[in-house]
């Protein structure tokens, strides 16, 4: 349990972040509160999208986007300020570094998640144990996000984080069904979104929120695979800096 | 044994010789001054020795054990304050403190335990609830030499410590630098040269990775032929220029 002090101090350094708060939790929050105003204002918007049970997963998900740039900014700042380099000389392993930045993103992403269902719940999303089986299943979105923050972390500098990670936060936006129906585009377009893991990412949690996680297998194996991969890129290439 | 023992240790980058066959030993409670020009090897020589950049040939021993073959058992036996001030920056004070105590095995009590006395020894007490960037550049300086010695290592190495801070401030950290003597080995890079008189009770003087003078200030002072120290320290490190 070597890593678990490091582990406590990165817990620390995201939440003592004021923006992380905001970026994390209030924006998604403040969304969906726009988007249900929107629905009730507006005649004619598509319930199949713009109801709270539709849009809610989506929302989350896009909210967990931002778990990489919290994690890849940490990454990035601790390379910058040497602050890694001192605790290299250190006894820990590569191994501790890479489950100390994690771990601590995972109560954060769940605690998110909890926010914005409760908010759902408050916005009109019924209140049943599927609530508690969405928030479950959010750990391997939680962990493909990680993934993408941690490769972030380990080859861009801080600037270049806040740039990608603004990427990430835009793809997931768009590739993943959060406001628009992939059917409706269709074509290459939804292949894309298909290949990527975004859109599965979204689909567990509403699939999840319906009752009928046991219909996203597929989904849940293509979000587990893409964060494996990239989690084992990211341990390379932090193993080989680490020598270095 | 010695508590550093340095043999043909090298290090090339890019094909270039930054470190070029360095060999020299030091006993436990010893402080060696390690001065050179920006450049000279001194960091990348720390950098082995703590076991961060592997050498490209040679080796060396701290309490016999090898920074290429027992990597891990040496970072148990050493702690390090970088040139870089390399702090936890959203953490209190105190706890950068007890994060590099528990990193190094102690409990949670331990480490607040020890993290009180470092605290009234760098005269931080009062600030321990703060966060580093409140601290003057002087006490950050002092805080990472605090969370280099809360560990307790039996070999320190300091690059560059009192780099940027006011006469007070330095005069004091050499008072906490002395006090360590006798006690903990310690390998010191500097470019102030009357810190290293102050201090060591050896001197090298590198260039261009190797090694062109080791010894007390006075034989150094001899063998370059020079007037007083500062004068063997630019003859010495003149001559592989010109």
């Amino acid at each position: 349990m070597k890593f678990l002090p490091f582990a406590n101090r990165n817990l620390k350094e995201i939440i003592r972040d004021p923006l992380s708060i905001f970026f994390g939790v209030g924006f998604p929050v403040i969304i969906m509160i726009l988007l249900t105003q929107l629905q009730k204002n507006i005649k004619g918007m598509p319930e199949d999208i713009f109801s709270i049970q539709a849009f809610a997963p989506g929302i989350t998900v896009f909210g967990l986007g931002f778990l990489s740039l919290f994690l890849g900014i940490l990454m990035a700042t601790d390379r910058e300020s040497y602050f890694l380099q001192r605790l290299f000389s250190s006894p820990l392993k590569s191994q501790h570094y890479i489950i100390g930045y994690l771990i601590p993103l995972i109560p954060i992403g769940i605690l998110q998640a909890s926010v914005c269902f409760a908010v759902a719940i408050g916005l009109g999303l019924s209140l049943d144990v599927n609530i508690i089986f969405a928030i479950i299943s959010m750990i391997p979105v939680i962990l493909l996000f990680t993934s993408f923050g941690m490769l972030f972390g380990v080859l861009l500098n801080q600037k270049q984080v806040g740039g990608a990670g603004s990427i990430l936060v835009n793809a997931v936006a768009w590739l993943s069904g959060v406001w628009f129906s992939l059917d409706m585009v269709g074509g290459t377009y939804k292949v894309i979104c298909e290949i990527l893991p975004f859109y599965h990412a979204v689909q567990i949690i509403k699939k999840a929120l319906a009752g009928e996680i046991i219909y996203s297998l597929l989904n849940f194996f293509v979000v587990i695979a893409y964060a494996i991969i990239i989690y084992v890129i990211s341990a390379i290439i932090f193993h080989k800096k680490m020598q270095n | 044994m010695l508590a550093i023992e340095l043999k043909n240790l090298s290090k090339n980058f890019k094909g270039k010789k930054v470190v070029d066959n360095l060999n020299f030993g030091l006993k436990q409670g010893e402080l060696l001054a390690l001065l050179g020009e920006n450049g000279a090897g001194k960091s990348t020589t720390i950098n082995m020795l703590c076991g961060l950049t592997k050498p490209t040939s040679g080796d060396a021993y701290i309490l016999g054990k090898s920074v290429v073959n027992d990597v891990f058992e040496v970072k148990k036996l050493i702690n390090v304050s970088p040139q870089e001030i390399a702090l936890g920056n959203k953490i209190s004070i105190k706890e950068n403190l007890e994060l590099v105590a528990r990193i190094y095995g102690d409990n949670k009590i331990e480490a607040e335990k020890k993290s009180r006395v470092m605290l009234e020894k760098l005269k931080l007490t009062e600030k321990a609830n703060e966060k580093v960037k409140t601290l003057s550049g002087g006490m950050q300086r002092k805080l990472s030499i605090g969370m280099a010695l809360i560990s307790e290592p039996k070999v320190l190495f300091l690059d560059e410590p009192t780099v940027g801070l006011d006469v007070r401030t330095r005069n004091e950290l050499w008072k906490t630098i002395e006090k360590l003597k006798g006690k903990v080995t310690i390998i010191l890079t500097t470019h102030y040269l009357e810190e290293a008189q102050a201090l060591a009770d050896k001197i090298i003087i590198i260039n261009k990775g190797r090694i062109k003078s080791e010894g007390v200030a006075s034989k150094i002072i001899e063998d370059a032929g020079a007037k007083n120290f500062e004068e063997a320290f630019l003859k010495l490190t003149e001559k592989e220029v010109l």
